[in-house]
């Protein structure tokens, strides 16, 4: 839905019958525009400085001391490989045109063929495009990092992300930016809650559960190591976060702009109401606390980033910090999964409230752009949306874990976890004091 | 001579130095310690999951004093380190041996 500025044009123009089709867009104003290439070029960097260092901060504090650098470590592999695999086939997959098969999954573009100094996608040049995209599907299974965090297979843990990036996250990205199937469904998902936060959230439950717990959880206090790195590493999310969803405008314009102006609002909403919820049900405010409710509601606001106001933005920012906070502290001590940094609680569960919450708060009396169909079928489409893709990021990460753990095995020893994953894995510690 | 070792709550380190220093106590060693007495641990809560912290950050003290010092010097860390709180303290005292300064080879109470 990346193409969402000539969409909300239509629907500005009363034109709302105009279906979703970026190839048209394309193919209207396929002429560069040089405000719109500098600041494309300045959200791909932004995007890339979420995962590496903001995600690989936020998560290396929350680990314990001799995990921090494993968390870290896979953080940075997966910003290689991915960016390798990216080159070769996934642009293609995602964003190539897969004839018969569009609508779920791309071909061509392999090696980034066809993609020179001179090709020319929307109004910025395709090397931008491809890379701004590329930066979404680093970060997207980066995220899942924090699930099985400090007990799993370096080894495993890069075929898997190899292929997840490629059966899971590909496809999902085509169906709903590449012109697949939600995308001409109308399923409004600006920058990514439903492909990079529902997809990645449910895909680190289901590896969390086939994976277990890790040695001595729940009995076994497992304070993070630095908060300090955890609260840095969550402002640079948020600083981030502007390229990632305004970014997803494809355009220095309108658009652009209130996407920034959401987002911040969201933000500091949920940070707000989380710390007051944990300070009346606690008795004191924590830092942690005010961390993850931003980024949950940076999470939130992701999908209704170019089509709410500001009313759905305070709405939005506070529903994904209450529900989060529920999830994160509630219902994963009440089911006993351990998803060690809360990766479902936060992305999966403020990715589905920002998706739902989209289809409400888009609509005109909501200040939001408008809908080109009734409240009622927009929410709807979005809880299809959401909904494939939480069954087939679900059922093929199971399958993709299963088939590991048949083939490599998922864990490390018991006395590699015990150890820590810094020595075990990599021979060096992350603090030598 | 004796050596006096002193449990006492970190904040009040500065007093207890100050009031030695005019004992005229020449030297003393701290070290940053933990652990338990009457006084509870606390609670730590991150992300709602509770842990309890049962050691408690305190500093130690260990002065070695001629006997003929030793009460004054136990006298002042008693009531210099005092709050009326739990957890304010401990004060032990132990037989030294021998003491050497290792510079002039100095031994005894001429080494203190």
């Amino acid at each position: 839905m990346k193409l969402f500025r000539s969409q909300a044009l239509f629907v500005g123009a009363a034109a709302a019958a105009v279906a979703l089709v970026p190839r048209l867009a394309w193919a209207q104003d396929d002429t560069l525009n040089s405000g719109d290439t500098a600041w494309m070029l300045t959200s791909s960097v932004l995007v890339l400085f979420m995962t590496i260092p903001g995600l690989s901060l936020f998560y290396a504090g929350l680990v314990r001391a001799k995990n921090v650098l494993s968390v870290m470590m896979q953080c940075f592999a997966i910003t290689c490989m991915v960016t390798i695999l990216w080159t070769v086939y996934v642009y293609g997959l995602a964003f190539g045109d897969g004839g018969a098969l569009n609508a779920f999954v791309g071909t061509g573009k392999f090696f980034l063929s066809g993609v020179g100094v001179d090709t020319v996608r929307g109004t910025i040049p395709e090397t931008v495009f491809q890379m701004f995209q590329l930066t979404f599907a680093i970060i997207t299974p980066a995220l899942i990092v924090g699930a099985f965090a400090e007990r799993m297979k370096f080894s495993t843990m890069m075929v898997f992300m190899a292929l997840w990036v490629t059966v899971v996250y590909a496809p999902v990205a085509h169906w709903v930016w590449g012109g697949g199937f939600l995308e001409k469904m109308g399923v409004l998902d600006f920058a990514g809650g439903t492909v990079v936060h529902i997809n990645a959230g449910i895909a680190a439950l289901v590896l969390c559960i086939v994976l277990g717990k890790r040695e001595g959880y729940p009995s076994t206090p497992m304070p993070p190591n630095s908060l300090v790195l955890t609260v840095v590493g969550a402002s640079m999310l948020w600083v981030g976060w502007f390229g990632f969803n305004a970014g997803s405008a494809l355009a220095a314009d309108g658009v652009a702009g209130m996407a920034m102006a959401v987002t911040h609002i969201a933000t500091a909403t949920a940070g707000f109401t989380w710390m007051s919820m944990e300070w009346m049900g606690h008795g004191k405010p924590s830092a942690l606390g005010i961390a993850t409710g931003a980024v949950a509601g940076l999470v939130a606001i992701t999908p209704a980033s170019g089509t709410v106001g500001p009313i759905g933005a305070l709405a939005i920012g506070a529903a994904s910090g209450i529900c989060c906070y529920v999830a994160a502290g509630t219902i994963k001590r009440a089911l006993g999964y351990d998803d060690a940094l809360d990766v479902f609680g936060v992305h999966a569960v403020g990715g589905f409230v920002g998706a739902i919450l989209t289809g409400l708060f888009t609509a005109e009396m909501f200040g939001g752009v408008g809908l080109d169909v009734s409240i009622r079928t927009q929410l709807g489409r979005q809880f299809v949306g959401a909904g494939a893709t939480i069954f087939y990021s679900g059922v093929m990460t199971f399958v993709i874990v299963k088939v590991l753990d048949g083939v490599m095995g998922l864990r490390v020893s018991p006395e590699d976890e015990t150890g820590g994953l810094d020595i075990a894995l990599h021979d060096e510690r992350g603090f030598n004091l | 001579m004796k050596l006096v070792t002193g449990i006492i709550k970190p904040h009040m380190l500065d007093d207890v130095r100050d009031t030695l220093s005019r004992l005229g106590v020449t030297g003393l060693t701290v070290t940053e310690v933990k652990g338990f007495g009457r006084q509870k641990g606390h609670t730590e809560i991150y992300r709602g999951a509770e842990y309890s912290i049962d050691f408690v950050p305190k500093v130690k003290l260990d002065i070695v004093v001629d006997e003929a010092q030793l009460d004054a010097v136990i006298d002042a860390i008693k009531t210099s380190a005092r709050t009326g709180q739990i957890g304010d303290g401990k004060i032990f005292v132990t037989d030294i041996h021998q003491a050497i300064r290792i510079r002039t080879g100095e031994a005894g109470t001429d080494a203190l």
